[in-house]
């Protein structure tokens, strides 16, 4: 008999033993969502209006996203942000030609005025975005070129119909600028959206103070029962950067949701320690220098080849990411997401080898070649923006002084930038370039000979052919092929643009703040429907 | 002196119209387009056409000389449209950063007055003495420290010495009085020491000039409560260009503080002047530049009826 | 517009003219700083002759060891200025001499040495790319001289002329000058500079410029008024009757009574064209990187390193504070010394 209980008590210890090894506790990463609280966050600008339709700012997104729903939108726990997944859309099927897009809407949805969205309120929506009546402004009109029409079968589908197989059309809806209106206030005032609040998002709208804040609280009649956790939040808006900081070491702000440089971090770490979590990710943002294809002797690519050759990639990876906002070196796709170009296969191209004493001698040698003299001179024209572009610009001098060339740098106002990169008054610039979603479409429609953003205006057919099969190719594999080539074709035959460093996201936050994740883009994952504070 | 006051109260106006005019000419050579700008936002790149379109809604279409008279006309009326940048009301946009200039233009003007003139006072009565060199340093150190650096001195103090941070946040002094003055007496502090370097250095001076007038030498070759009665005579005289100095310096401080509101975070007209330069938000720049050109011209204005009223031997022009 | 120095003409001393043409008020009177008069045996007073007296009788046989004693006297009696010219100096020589002072290439990039504390081989430490910030520092005053001095000294010219143009031909044209500098005067200094630079561009020539023009009306208001004191005189409408030319009798009568207030005013000016320019560079709207500029060290990674790297950020505020005190203090006792009166700035 005692050895039975004996046997018993062992094997209970023994299983009670293996169970916690074998499942342990969880950390608190996985503790149960808490409800209550205000998110405090810091906003670095005001929003110009409130119709996104309209919009580029993240200072649109950042406060006024969370009254907004999505038909899809990315997913908010996918650090690569490149994973559609339904908000007002439940389930979507696609047909078998890849022409015909059927979405099914969830129902009970209602606007924060009560009424019960329907398709109608999508279909208006997205009327607004791709085909906007004259004298209504819609930014993105021209990447849904492939839509041919969007119709509202019933109250509950809705479908889109393209001319062309397009396999990003589903990322594309998925962008975090599509919010969903109501239809009835559309048919009545198309520009009623950019001074007004009105959407089925898990936030309702408080207050806007400008110069100052912006208030939102809990939708209770939000259709994912159960969220959003949050009572509300509140968006302070605070222009220097030096002052988010000083809120978030203060403990007045939780979080800052655009990113904020090492240096910043590393003071916010020192000063507040383990109250302070970081995330980090690759940005979907980066700079290159654009040559102007027409100006002597940037219409030569072995003078093209030779800026790109000259610069040490990994050294400034190390270096730069300790001072600014930069730090991957990177091919045309962010790291890490589907279409990004791994390392090994990375390195073959000009520029991006390791041996960079052999890569400057080549360099010298082009220059040579292409009747370029030793010390000549140019002037490189930047943008007069802190981070990263005065680093990276002071970088790219030095690098280029290792060659032998004198490059002057000049700064320009931001807001008269563009008109100089469009009136092609340069012949060396810096670009930028920023997405919304990783998607080759998106983010190389802009090499396109035709491109209106093409400002170093290289004419290049190879290019455009290889866009164009690589939209509408349907296998993944075979997609990635087309876009490899085309990288190769970009920055290394014939070097049109010469690729710097990928931003970096460094987003530190209150450790309170759960249930966010970082993505490359700081226009994703603003809703706030899955972010909850502890303690 | 009444229709000397009147020729100054009419000089008001073709000032100001000139302001209006210089500024409005002087903005449209600035290269760049608020259009262009909002278009083209973070991802740089916008359709021409887009472009187009909405400089129509904008009236930027119009030739200049229309878009000025329409402009005037709207002044008149004192309807000063709309920011080009957000769409809403000129006025809405000013308020609340009016409201923070303002109230840190009037706590730095106590904080100089306050240091002004005691000291001046004490270095012109004990001149070339250590005090005199003392505050003569002191009122130069002022001047000398970029307010910028002495900003961002105090909040790394505060940050280091004392692990504490000033609110960030403005709270205007109706909703909160208390945490509106932990937020404003810094910068306020920051330029008031400035401004009261000038302040000093006038008071100083003018001191010394009364004190060398005729009655106060007499009184001095008389004893020295004489010369305490005369000083407090002379004080009076000489109070009149401070006056001046300080009322000028505070017209300056209305719309001139950028750099200290960049550093304090200050929701400021300076701030807001900078953003609208760089959005090119013609009506928001030509708004706040008549309001703080108004207020110079009105406080210039002020000054000469001080004078008029105060001091009759002026002469007229 | 009613101004400071405007007032009191009346209850001032009467200026005397001497048979030459000069004033007496300009010259140092006894009791001007002291309640001691301070005379020498001879009848001669003990404080400087002033640079006005030069001015009228150039032909000073003695001039330079006039100059040398002028330099003397200022140093032995007002001793803060001297220090404040010292500095100036020193300043200056620097500033030309940067390139043979400057123990690295302020250009140069040093990734291997990012961030460094004062140390022997940097002496002042190294900012975020690893430049040493003693040779940006210096190559910095060479900025903040070229653009101080280009602007102040450009600024008060031409304001100089307009304001002795203006007080000298009086009437329509002055109505009209003091109208448009009225309407510059207005705008903040710093705004107007800003503008200036939008439109004109960041380079040294442009700040420059953008600075120089709202000093204009600045110069030209302290100017007109010590002009005008002048233009009552009879003597100058005498000066007119007798057939005189404009040219001549502003150069002989007015000139030299506005030297006094050009010097003091060009001190204050210089002060505060470098803080304008260093505020310009705060700001991002001055000279550019990589060029070195105390204000241009200040931002970005001064701000974001001030804990880390203090360094980075004290010391160039550090320069352009003791540049604009050394500045003002010269130009307080240079005011003091030529004539205390004037109460401007």
């Amino acid at each position: 008999m005692r050895h039975r209980i004996r046997w018993i008590a062992s094997s209970f210890v023994a299983l009670v033993l293996g169970l916690t090894t074998t499942f342990p506790v969880p950390a608190g990463a996985q503790d149960k969502p808490r409800y209550g609280g205000q998110l405090d966050f810091v906003v670095p600008s005001e929003p110009p209006s409130y119709d996104a339709h309209a919009e580029e700012t993240f200072g649109v997104i950042h406060p006024i996203a969370p009254h907004y729903s999505l038909l899809v939108r990315v997913d908010p726990f996918d650090k690569t942000g490149t994973k559609p997944v339904g908000d007002l859309a439940e389930s979507w099927t696609i047909s078998k030609d890849g022409l015909v897009y059927t979405f099914k809407l969830r129902q009970g949805v209602k606007f924060h005025d009560g009424s019960e969205m329907t398709s109608k309120d999508v279909k208006a929506s997205y009327d607004k975005i791709i085909f906007p009546p004259a004298g209504v402004k819609s930014l993105r009109k021209e990447s849904y070129s492939s839509v041919e029409v969007v119709e509202a079968p019933d109250p509950h589908t809705v479908r889109f119909r393209l001319k062309y197989p397009e396999s990003s059309l589903l990322l594309n809806l998925a962008s975090p600028w599509n919010w969903i209106y109501k239809a009835d206030i559309l048919a009545k005032d198309m520009h009623w959206y950019e001074k007004n609040v009105m959407g089925t998002g898990p936030f309702l709208f408080v207050e806007h103070v400008k110069g100052s804040h912006w208030v939102g609280k809990k939708n209770p009649n939000y259709w994912d029962k159960g969220k959003p956790y949050l009572d509300g939040f509140r968006a302070t808006f605070m222009s220097s950067s030096a002052a988010q900081v000083a809120a978030i070491r203060g403990e007045r702000a939780h979080i800052q949701f655009r990113g904020f440089s090492p240096p910043e971090r590393d003071q916010l770490t020192a000063a507040l320690g383990n109250k302070i979590a970081v995330q980090e990710s690759p940005w979907d943002c980066l700079n290159f220098v654009s040559m102007h294809h027409e100006k002597k002797p940037f219409d030569d690519k072995r003078v093209r080849r030779a800026l790109s050759l000259a610069l040490d990639r990994y050294e400034a990876s190390q270096k730069l990411s300790r001072i600014t906002i930069v730090k991957d070196v990177s091919g045309i796709q962010v790291p890490g997401t589907p279409y990004a170009t791994p390392p090994a296969e990375l390195e073959k191209l000009a520029g991006y080898g390791h041996d960079i004493n052999a890569n400057r001698a080549e360099a010298k040698r082009l220059l040579r070649e292409a009747g370029v003299p030793d010390g000549f001179s140019f002037t490189f024209k930047n943008r007069g923006i802190p981070h990263p572009y005065e680093p990276i610009a002071i970088w790219l001098v030095d690098q280029w002084r290792q060659i032998g060339l004198n490059v002057k740098i000049e700064t320009i106002e931001a807001s008269a930038y563009h008109p100089m990169l469009k009136r092609g008054d340069f012949e060396v610039a810096m670009d930028f370039q920023c997405g919304f979603i990783v998607e080759p479409d998106l983010d190389l429609v802009r090499f396109v000979t035709t491109s209106d953003a093409n400002y170093g205006k290289h004419r290049d057919k190879v290019i455009d052919e290889l866009y164009r099969k690589q939209a509408r190719a349907i296998d993944v594999e075979d997609r990635k092929k087309l876009v490899r080539a085309l990288e190769k074709r970009l920055l290394d035959e014939e070097a049109h643009v010469i690729w710097t460093l990928q931003w970096h996201r460094i987003i530190p936050h209150s450790a309170k703040v759960k249930g966010w994740t970082i993505t490359p883009s700081h226009y994703l994952n603003n809703q706030l429907d899955t972010v909850w504070l502890t303690e | 002196m009444w229709k000397y006051l009147l020729k100054r109260f009419l000089l008001m106006f073709p000032t100001l119209v000139g302001v209006a005019v210089v500024t409005f000419f002087l903005i449209r050579v600035i290269p760049g387009d608020v259009v262009e700008l909002r278009l083209a936002g973070d991802r740089g790149a916008a359709s021409q056409a887009a472009i187009d379109a909405e400089r129509v809604r904008f009236g930027l279409d119009q030739p200049v000389w229309k878009q000025f008279a329409t402009w005037m006309v709207g002044v008149a009326r004192l309807d000063f449209g709309a920011s080009m940048w957000t769409g809403s009301p000129i006025w809405d946009e000013i308020k609340l950063r009016f409201a923070l200039s303002l109230q840190v233009a009037i706590m730095a003007t106590l904080v100089a007055v306050g240091l002004a003139v005691p000291l001046g006072l004490l270095a012109a009565l004990r001149q070339d003495s250590w005090i005199d060199y003392a505050v003569r340093i002191f009122s130069i150190a002022g001047l000398a420290c970029p307010s910028f650096w002495l900003g961002i001195l105090m909040i790394l103090t505060f940050l280091i010495v004392f692990k504490w941070l000033p609110p960030m946040v403005y709270t205007p002094f109706w909703v909160n009085p208390w945490q509106n003055l932990q937020q404003l007496v810094w910068p306020a502090l920051a330029v008031g020491y400035r401004y009261s370097a000038v302040a000093t250095r006038m008071t100083r001076s003018a001191m010394l000039e009364v004190l060398r007038e005729d009655y106060v030498r007499t009184a001095r070759a008389k004893g020295l409560v004489q010369r305490l009665i005369l000083v407090r005579h002379a004080l009076k005289n000489a109070m009149l260009p401070v006056l001046t100095v300080i009322a000028l310096e505070f017209a300056f401080l209305i719309g001139g503080l950028v750099v200290t509101e960049q550093v304090f975070n200050l929701n400021g007209i300076g701030l807001l002047f900078v953003q609208a330069v760089a959005h090119r938000d013609y009506t928001l720049i030509q708004a706040l530049v008549m309001l703080v050109a108004g207020i110079f011209i009105f406080v210039n204005f002020a000054m000469d009826v001080m004078y008029a009223w105060l001091d009759p031997r002026i002469r007229y022009r | 517009m009613r101004r400071p120095y405007e007032s009191n003409k009346d209850g001032g001393p009467k200026p005397d003219r001497r048979p030459d043409g000069t004033h007496e008020e300009n010259d140092f009177t006894p009791e001007d700083n002291d309640f001691t008069p301070d005379r020498r045996p001879d009848g001669n007073n003990m404080a400087i002759t002033t640079p006005i007296d030069q001015a009228a009788n150039p032909t000073e046989p003695t001039a330079t060891a006039a100059t040398w004693a002028v330099i003397r006297d200022f140093a032995r009696r007002r001793t803060l200025g001297a220090i404040g010219a010292a500095v100036v100096v020193v300043m200056i020589v620097v500033g030309v001499f940067a390139g043979l002072l400057a123990p690295y290439d302020p250009l140069a990039v040093d990734f291997g040495a990012m961030l460094t504390k004062p140390n022997a081989a940097h002496w002042l430490g190294t900012d975020a790319f690893g430049r040493d910030v003693l040779s940006r520092l210096i190559y910095g005053s060479r900025t903040a001289l070229l653009v101080g001095f280009g602007a102040a000294v450009f600024g008060a010219t031409i304001g100089a002329v307009l304001g002795v143009g203006s007080a000298y031909f009086g009437g329509r044209v002055d109505l009209y000058l003091q109208r448009l500098m009225d309407i510059f005067l207005s705008f903040p200094l710093i705004i107007l500079a800003l503008a200036l630079v939008a439109i004109l561009g960041n380079s040294i020539p442009n700040v420059i410029m953008a600075i120089t023009i709202p000093m204009i009306p600045r110069a030209a208001l302290v100017i007109r008024s010590s002009a005008l004191t002048i233009r009552e005189m009879p003597y100058v409408d005498a000066a007119r009757a007798a057939g005189f030319g404009h040219v001549r009798i502003i150069l002989r009568h007015m000139l030299p009574n506005v030297i006094a207030p050009y010097l003091i005013m060009l001190t204050a000016f210089l002060s505060q064209a470098i803080l304008a320019e260093s505020s310009l560079s705060f700001l991002g709207l001055g000279v550019q990187e990589p060029t070195a500029a105390w204000g241009l060290m200040l931002r970005g990674a001064a701000v974001d390193f001030a804990e880390a790297a203090p360094w980075m950020a004290l010391f160039p505020g550090f320069a352009i504070s003791l540049a604009v005190f050394a500045f003002n203090l010269f130009g307080d006792s240079l005011r003091d010394a030529l004539d205390p009166k004037l109460r401007t700035l």
